[in-house]
């Protein structure tokens, strides 16, 4: 959950990327760092393995502006996808406020985002989350490959009922990942906005 | 697992959060004492802060604690309460506060790990009591007991302001 401070005037959300293994969640987080400028974001930590596959998670703490006079951070994780660090994945949703879930949208990794969901759903649902409840929206990644499934396909087993906004993106290039950042940081506000009547 | 409630500090919280801090950095000669929510957010500060950058030592801290609170659970333990990173100048000590709240000391040679220790014990149960408090309002808010926040207020127009270009 967010966390108000009422002295510094701060209000901090946590966002988590998550998804399967090699979808781009580091590439996405690797785009935002580098593209914010210097006075609004801290520093980017990697804890990975020497071939730089993400070990633990990535960080990237942001500040946006002010909100009727209280400044507003986000700070940004992603998960290991690699289906053996789940342990790990459960621990970063720790009070998490919102959620990006990054598919691959490679065909022989369709079947590995729809494990991953599924995966996100449980683990959410163990900290007593649900996933229909929090905010969260879908990326479809790698849009530029040539092996990318057809659009409709992946949102029939994702976004069955459309109810999630969904963006396509290319992070390698940038396309798409500050679009994907920032409507759910919208969500985010929107949901502390509901849950503060 | 249940859902830990929205950490919401006062002014006077946080005050009485800094107070103990910086007692701890002079009772027990530390460089510097943090707090941390377990969620990876700096909570209170106090010391020698120079050249530390805080944010990412908030997100580490909690990190460590969620991976060796993973390891405790699978050898049948609840939860390592106390850690302690020894360095070649600088030594972190780390204890669990309120079951929540993650208590950070940073010291050198000028002090020694039993004062660290000693007198983080004693600041640790005047942290509880600070933060039983906070979290037993937070939760007779969600309750709809408490008085209203401010972000009730907030427009879909302020949420826009944010992220117009």
């Amino acid at each position: 959950m967010a966390s108000i401070n009422y002295s510094a005037r701060e209000i901090t959300c946590k966002l988590v990327y998550y998804g399967p293994g090699l979808c781009g969640k580091t590439t996405n987080l690797k785009y935002i760092y580098e593209k914010t400028a210097e006075n609004a974001k801290g520093k980017m930590i990697s804890l990975a393995t020497e071939t730089e596959r993400t070990l633990f998670f990535d960080f990237v703490p942001l500040a946006l502006g002010e909100i009727r006079g209280f400044k507003t951070r986000f700070h940004l994780y992603t998960v290991p996808g690699q289906v053996f660090y789940d342990a790990s994945r459960k621990l970063i949703l720790k009070g998490v406020d919102g959620v990006v879930f990054v598919a691959d949208s490679q065909e022989e990794r369709f079947e590995a985002n729809l494990e991953s969901l599924d995966n996100l759903k449980e683990n959410l649902r163990e900290q007593g989350y649900d996933l229909d409840k929090i905010p969260w929206v879908l990326q479809y990644n790698k849009r530029d490959l040539p092996n990318a499934v057809a659009l409709d396909e992946l949102q029939q087993e994702l976004n069955p009922d459309g109810k999630v906004q969904e963006f396509e993106a290319s992070a390698a290039t940038g396309k798409g990942v500050f679009e994907t950042l920032k409507s759910l940081a919208k969500l985010v506000l929107a949901d502390l906005k509901k849950g503060a009547k | 697992m249940s859902l830990m409630p929205q950490l919401v500090l006062l002014e006077d919280d946080h005050r009485l959060i800094v107070e103990v801090a910086k007692k701890l950095v002079n009772d027990a000669n530390a460089k510097a004492v943090f707090l941390v929510d377990k969620n990876g957010q700096l909570v209170g500060e106090a010391g020698e802060l120079e050249g530390i950058d805080t944010t990412s030592l908030a997100s580490l801290v909690a990190g460590n604690i969620a991976a060796s609170g993973g390891l405790a659970k699978l050898i049948g333990e609840d939860e390592f309460p106390v850690h302690f990173h020894q360095g070649e100048r600088d030594n972190v000590h780390i204890t669990l506060v309120a079951q929540r709240i993650i208590l950070v000391v940073i010291f050198d040679d000028r002090s020694s790990l039993g004062l660290v220790r000693l007198r983080v014990k004693k600041a640790g149960q005047s942290l509880s009591e600070i933060f039983d408090r906070v979290f037993k309002r937070a939760e007779a808010e969600l309750a709809g007991e408490g008085e209203s926040s401010p972000f009730a207020e907030i427009s879909d127009e302020d949420i826009d302001n944010l992220f117009a270009d």
